[in-house]
Formats: structure tokens, sequence, C-alpha cells
């Protein structure tokens, strides 16, 4: 016997008050708190594909808060928080593993870079700790912190209450708790227009027929651009590929999850045994889910120089999602000029880690028609104000 | 790995480049005179279609040239370079 699904599989109705375009993460936490926290139940999640097969299904699913500026740590922490009451919550085990997450510093400006992030992070209330070489190598002794080393480690931040989590449980647990609140989960449903009339949404048009709504709130990550211009609205985003890759399954190896922005080596060995390792972004603009293959290459070659124990690992799969890049590396979240769009997006290569976190402040800003005070300063208009939140130190992958 | 024609070199691997993002993109005519948003939207907003964009690259291992190609962001299907200075082909 087949087991109880966790989620109904409904056609589209007619009208909802809001509809949320992307089943992604941060599309079904958007959904649950709206209908938790908001008491707005007439709410469809449309996803062209199926829930979680985008950049929910392709990331190295790493949760950290350790981010520079003030508005960064308020946001990314808030959504630490969440995480570490989510399971409980949502009744669904996330394997929130808080493992402890290693910055490396490899040079100079690195451990400049890290020793002011950590001092930055702990004025805002977030855990961090500065490491030497040595206790870099009792935190994680696979790492090579040898003098010679092509990628010298001259210490690392530390954050404590950073690890990782089930991606995949991510997705059905929010799935499952949105759906039971009276949330329409529609798969197999791409947007194909944004209905405005008078300066308003009034609706969008998908492969399954229209749908009239109040409200239209974009949770579709890469593809944000795409729909952006359905409504006519070009948004400071560029779209790339950024890869990611597994080895077999192998024996317990370290437990912490390993960064290094410099040389874009981030790993960790999944709770079944895999290395999971990210890479950095293609350097093209790219909707295609899939990179070139000397961007994993070099990827590997650094991190068996930090790793020389990888060198007999072997590489199972590669793929690639398409994340929204903005110019400071920081989302936006926050109103649009349509009346009834949103838009949450430009996570970039980071929007895992802020799924609760940002589903909390997105189904406010909905709700409300004006942004959380978590969300206020990822309001589109910095790009026009200056009052950008440059995020590229704290980012771990280079844009 | 892209092969991508330099109008210089002719075809050669995508690692002997660097990407330049749209191209087309003139400097404001008269920058004193425009405001904020001309601004924020000449530094900070670019395409990103879902399909063909002209965009720049740099031979950098090579003839070290800036040149301008159409590219398909779905499929990567490249066509030929052009040069600087020369107008966009139809992208649409």
């Amino acid at each position: 016997m087949h087991p109880e699904p966790l989620w109904r599989n409904p056609d589209p109705k007619p009208s909802y008050d809001v509809v949320i375009v992307g089943g992604g993460g941060h599309g079904l936490a958007t959904a649950y708190y709206l209908a938790k926290h908001h008491g707005i139940a007439r709410v469809a999640v449309v996803e062209k594909g199926w829930l979680g097969g985008g950049n929910m299904g392709r990331n190295t699913t790493i949760i950290r808060s350790n981010y520079l500026w003030d508005e960064s740590a308020a946001i990314y922490e808030h959504s630490l928080k969440q995480w570490e009451g989510l399971s409980d919550e949502l009744d669904y085990d996330l394997e929130l593993r808080q493992c402890g997450v290693l910055n490396l510093a490899h040079s100079l400006g690195d451990v400049r870079e890290g020793m002011r992030r950590v001092n930055a992070n702990r004025l805002n209330g977030v855990d961090a700790e500065w490491l030497s070489a040595e206790e870099v190598k009792g935190a994680c002794p696979i790492v090579d912190v040898s003098e010679h080393a092509r990628y010298p480690v001259l210490g690392a931040t530390l954050q404590r209450r950073g690890g990782t989590a089930k991606h995949d449980h991510v997705t059905w647990a929010f799935a499952r708790a949105a759906d039971a609140l009276g949330v329409d989960l529609i798969q197999g449903c791409e947007v194909t227009g944004i209905l405005v009339e008078g300066g308003r949404v009034a609706g969008v048009e998908t492969t399954r027929g229209t749908i009239a709504c109040e409200r239209v709130a974009l949770a579709a990550a890469g593809h944000t651009s795409v729909l952006a211009e359905m409504a006519g609205l070009r948004l400071p985003l560029q779209s790339h590929p950024l890869q990611a890759l597994v080895s077999e399954l192998l024996e317990p190896l370290f437990d912490c999850v390993v960064m290094s922005n410099a040389v874009h080596v981030y790993v960790s060995q999944a709770v079944k045994g895999e290395l999971v390792m990210g890479a950095g972004v293609d350097s093209y603009n790219s909707y295609g889910q899939r990179g070139s293959f000397h961007v994993i290459e070099r990827q590997l070659a650094a991190a068996l120089e930090l790793f020389p124990i990888f060198s007999r690992a072997h590489v199972l799969r590669t793929w690639a999602g398409i994340v929204d890049v903005t110019p400071d590396a920081s989302p936006i979240v926050g109103k649009l000029p349509v009346e009834g769009l949103y838009a949450n997006c430009g996570w970039g290569t980071g929007g895992f880690k802020a799924t609760p976190g940002s589903g909390w402040v997105y189904a406010h800003t909905v709700a409300r028609d004006e942004p959380h005070d978590l969300n206020v300063p990822f309001a589109l208009e910095r790009f026009y104000t200056g009052a950008l939140i440059d995020e590229h130190g704290a980012a771990a992958v280079a844009h | 790995m892209l092969l991508i024609p330099c109008p210089w070199c002719g075809e050669r691997d995508e690692t002997e480049f660097h990407y330049g993002g749209q191209a087309h993109v003139p400097y404001p005519s008269e920058p004193d005179a425009i405001d904020d948003q001309a601004w924020g939207e000449y530094l900070f907003v670019r395409d990103n279609p879902r399909g063909r964009l002209a965009e720049r690259w740099c031979h950098s291992l090579g003839c070290r040239r800036w040149f301008n190609l159409v590219r398909d962001t779905a499929t990567h299907e490249v066509k030929d370079g052009y040069l600087i200075g020369e107008p966009a082909p139809p992208v649409r």
C-alpha cells in the first residue's frame, strides 16, 4: 500500500488572494507563514516542475549566519534561530546538524577580513570565533595546515551553531505544513504571463489556465528576471549556473563544514557518507542548469590541496542550479513598482540557509503590503539610493 | 566547456576568455544631467534574458582583445563573434 501523501495535489482554483510563484524552500516557507502568522490561506504555490526541484534540490545544505553587516546579520540570524526550532515546529526531522562552519583564511587579507567579521558578528549577537592554524587542525584534522601547503591555512572563522540540514526534508516539511493550513500546492504549472490592470496585479496566466489574484509573490530564484519581465520590470539580477558535486559514500571522515572563499571550496560530509562540495559560479549568464567542467576541475584541484585525503575519492555526480546574483551579493526582498507584485530574489549562491527567515519576512511583506523590519534594508530601492549591503566577503562564492 | 569564436583567433576553449556581461551598454551621454534612477540603471541593471544575449568577451590568454558575440543563455549555443563598434545583430 502506498503511504499517505504528505500533501494534496489540487487543480488550480479560478482565484486566490495570493499566488506564490515558485515551489522551492522560500516559496513554501512563505506560504506556510502567510497561513500561520497572517491567517491568509487562500494561497496557491504554483511550481513549473516539482516541489523542491530547483535550487532547493541542488544546494550544498549549508546553514550559517556569520555575515558582516548589521542588516545581513539580523536577517540571517533570525533565520538560524528559526532553524533551531523548526524540526519541532513542523514535526519533521530536518536533520539539522550544528557541527560548526569553518571559513579558512589563506592570506593576510583573508585574516584581516575574517577577524573583522568575527568581531562584527559578536557585536550583533552572532556566535563567532577566530581559530589559529593549530586550532583549525584540532577542529578538522584532515585539513592540510602545513607551512608549505599550496594554500597555507593562516587561521579560520568558526561559527559553531552553523552546519547543515537535509534539504529535501525541509521542502517536504514546509509543503506538508502549508498544505495542512489550506494552501494549494500546484505542481507542473508554469507561469506564462502576469496580468496587470491599471498598474495593479490582477492574476497570472499559467500552463494550467488563468488564475485571478490580488497579489503575486515571486519566489523563483534564477528565473525571477524572466517573470519580472512579464510585468515590464528589469531587476538588477544576473542568472548564473552554480555547480556542486558529491563523491561516493565514504566512512565518516570529518564532522564540520569547511569553506574556503579564496579557492572556492566548501565541503561537508553528508550523514549517509558522500562528500558534498560546491564550486564557484560559472562566469557567464545562463538558464541551462549546467555549467562548464573546467569549473569543477579547478575546484577539485584546490580541494585536493586542502584535503590530501580526498585524492582517492571519486566524483559521483555533478549538477548545477541557476542562481540570481545581485551587484552587492545581498537579496532583494520587498515590493516591486507594480501594486500587488512582490519579489524575494537575489539570494544568489546562499539562499538555502535563509529559507525560514526569508519566508517569515516575505510573508509579512505580502500580507501587510509593507516590509518587515528585517527586510526594509533589502528593498529594490537600495540600488538607486546607493545604500548597498556589500556581502561579497561573507558570501563565500565570488560573484 | 564552451568553444568561443574570437574574431581574431578563431574558436578557442572558454578557459582562455573572460566574460564581460551584456554588450552595447553606453556610458550616459550627459552624466551630470541624469538622476539617481538613471545612474542606478546604468550601474546595476543589465538584461538577463532566457534566450539570446549579445555579450562581451575578452580573449585574455590569446590576443587580449575584447569582442562581442551572441549566445543563447538557455542552450549555450554561440553565434559568430563580431567586433566592438559593429552593430548588434538582431538577438530576438
